[in-house]
């Protein structure tokens, strides 16, 4: 065939394009330092949490099987030294580190569904129906999220999935109008008059044109976002709303504060689960502001 | 044409390092062009709307949610009788028909009647309005802080952008940014409580003292220090962003070429000229703030056993007490709801452009 290199039909020559693009972003990202500085380490921490089983049998911290002294600093065998209950603040750290992230990712998951349909909605949409959406996104940009979220996971039944919803649920609004003006931008081009033209009905035009259009934009969010999301996960921990039978970095840093191990002085329990969401949290976000940057032109020449 | 919306919103999203709080800009959806008193009503309705949308949101969660009976949940780990239970629901009004209890609620909220806390065994209200002095105490004094150091620090970092000076603090902002504030306020107790003995671990008084005047004050003074250091670095770094990003914009104007030419200093140029107009966005979006100073308040209350309504949140989320839960929820977003509605009267005023239009 003597086509071959060359797309068949129009379906193919859109993906072909958007492939294009992706590596286009993928090139122009490889090129900021700080985004792929955060990218690698992400990876690295990923990969860690991932195999947390191999690496710290779970065994290991079962609090009934524990011969190691409590709060012990830092001793061979226990790098990081003990906690309260005599187990390896390194090994807790490591499995901590699963929480923290499948939370992340997952309320922010949650929240750019919403955010970003009801951000299309507002954007596509006029009339009555406009107004309400524009209400319900000002409502929930203005109302204090963390203490929405306590009022969530207090209700609902204590476990991880509480706090996903709780984190998602009251963390969208931002997106939202992000993706809203986005939708604007895209609806006054031509080609979306051309579409309505040829009969495109509010789905099609939504889906197949601003939807595809938006996505980079929310992809850059997405990144941001999660550096929230980890954020929020710890500090509903911290205050108790997390799932008990799981560690997490939050509820590492309640027993700290539970247990008095700031006031004593156990530096080796208070300093590393901080730490980490730190170095997550600043991954994430200079990964997001490098793709934010490649993403929209607007904010390169600054 | 219509490209004017999207890219003026997308630029202000930019200023501010958080996605939700400054989003809310006041532009939004206020009619440009309309005489004051159209737009307070405007305003004013949206905010009421808010309002309400708060009440039926505080009503329904605590009620229709799964698990949300509020009888069982008021008497979790408690021991009761089913004669107890059967009273409580009659209290609560769990007899009668959902849209009944909620206008009962209603009405209650209106007369200021929030229900009684369990774990007190007192009006909510009155719990709230005792532990309102020191939350506005602590967070007043942090926000003052803070907004006074990350506007002079953003707007200097602005004016010689791309230099060490620039770099340096941006780049701590965005550390101190990444940090849970409840993290920080451990830090400071590890270190200053902990291991320095300089200032007390929690508390707003030293517990059993009865002093009185000058000395009560030092003390309280001593107790406030560390938890306003907490949320100062926690919260400065967006400030410094918005005003950096707000100088910025400024900076390519074509009235500081103006200035320059008729031979102003450059330091004069920047606090005459370009400042004053950087702060016009600035000023509205610390009202917007607000909110995330109230979610700084919950753990920073919560970190240092300052007796404010943060804490009383804590206390209600540990207990559970739900009835303080939902009292404290409702105050909460009243208070943004209302800081809200002040920043967009505010952003109205102190734009001469708008009110001339």
């Amino acid at each position: 065939m003597s086509v071959d290199s060359r797309p068949t039909s129009g379906r193919q020559a859109v993906a072909a394009r958007r492939r294009a693009a992706a590596l286009h972003v993928w090139r122009e990202f490889v090129r900021t330092r700080s985004g792929v500085v955060g990218l690698v380490l992400l990876v690295v921490i990923i990969v860690i949490a991932i195999l947390a089983p191999v690496l710290v049998p779970a065994e290991s911290l079962d609090v009934t099987q524990i011969t190691a002294p409590t709060n012990h600093p830092p001793m061979p065998g226990y790098p990081l030294g003990t906690d309260p209950q005599g187990r390896s603040v390194l090994g807790m750290l490591i499995w901590g580190a699963r929480v923290s992230l499948l939370v992340g990712f997952a309320a922010t998951a949650v929240s750019m569904v919403i955010g970003t349909s009801m951000g299309m909605a507002a954007g596509h949409f006029t009339g009555t129906s406009r107004a309400v959406i524009m209400r319900v996104i000002d409502f929930f940009l203005v109302i204090p999220g963390l203490v929405l979220a306590i009022v969530l996971s207090s209700v609902l039944s204590r476990g991880v999935w509480t706090i996903i919803i709780a984190i998602g649920v009251t963390s969208w609004a931002g997106t939202a109008r992000v993706v809203r003006a986005q939708t604007l931008t895209i609806e006054s081009r031509p080609y979306i008059e051309r579409a309505k033209a040829l009969g495109a009905g509010d789905r099609h035009l939504l889906v197949r044109h601003v939807l595809p259009a938006v996505l980079p934009l929310v992809l850059a969010n997405t990144t941001l976002t999660v550096g929230s999301a980890v954020i929020a996960e710890s500090t509903l921990s911290f205050l108790g709303l997390g799932d008990p039978t799981q560690i997490s970095w939050g509820s590492m840093l309640k027993t700290a504060l539970d247990t008095g191990a700031a006031t004593a002085g156990y530096w080796w329990y208070v300093l590393p689960p901080g730490l980490a969401i730190v170095v997550v949290v600043l991954c994430f976000t200079l990964v997001g502001r490098a793709l934010e940057s490649v993403l929209n032109p607007t904010l390169r020449r600054r | 044409m219509s490209i004017a919306p999207g890219s003026d919103a997308l630029a202000r999203d930019e200023a501010g390092i958080d996605t939700p709080g400054d989003a809310a800009g006041p532009d939004e959806s206020g009619p440009r062009g309309s005489t004051l008193p159209r737009y307070i009503a405007v305003k004013a309705g949206g905010a009421l709307i808010s309002l309400a949308m708060v009440v039926v949101l505080g009503f329904f969660s605590f009620r229709i949610l799964p698990g949300s009976d509020p009888a069982i949940n008021l008497t979790r780990g408690r021991q009761v009788s089913a004669a107890e239970v059967e009273r409580l629901r009659h209290e609560f009004g769990l007899d009668q028909s959902l849209i009944a209890q909620f206008f009962r609620y209603v009405g209650d909220l209106l007369t200021g009647n929030l229900g009684t806390s369990f774990v007190y065994n007192q009006s909510v209200s009155s719990l709230i309005a005792e532990k309102l002095g020191p939350t506005l105490l602590l967070t007043g004094t942090a926000a003052l802080i803070s907004i006074t150091l990350g506007l002079w620090l953003g707007q200097r970092a602005a004016w010689r952008r791309g230099s060490w000076f620039d770099k340096l603090q941006t780049g701590t902002a965005l550390t101190f940014w990444s940090v849970p504030t409840f993290w920080l306020g451990l830090i400071l107790l590890l270190v200053f409580a902990g291991m320095f003995h300089l200032f007390p671990a929690g508390g707003m008084t030293t517990a059993g003292s009865d002093e009185t005047g000058f000395a009560y004050i030092l003390d309280a003074l001593h107790h406030l220090t560390l938890p306003v250091v907490t949320m100062v670095a926690v919260v400065y770094a967006q400030y410094l962003m918005v005003m950096r990003a707000s100088v910025l914009e400024e900076m390519s104007a074509d009235y500081l070429t103006t200035a320059r030419a008729k031979g102003l200093a450059e330091d004069k140029v920047r606090t005459r000229h370009a400042v004053p107009n950087a702060l016009l966005p600035t000023v509205t979006l610390i009202f917007l703030h607000v909110g995330g100073l109230i979610g700084g308040a919950v753990t920073v209350e919560t970190v240092f056993s300052w007796p404010g309504l943060g804490f009383l949140t804590f206390t209600a989320l540990s207990a559970p007490d739900l009835p303080l839960l939902q009292g404290t929820f409702v105050v909460f977003s009243t208070i943004v709801i209302l800081m809200n509605f002040v920043a967009d009267l505010l952003y109205r005023v102190l734009d001469p452009r708008l009110k001339a239009a």
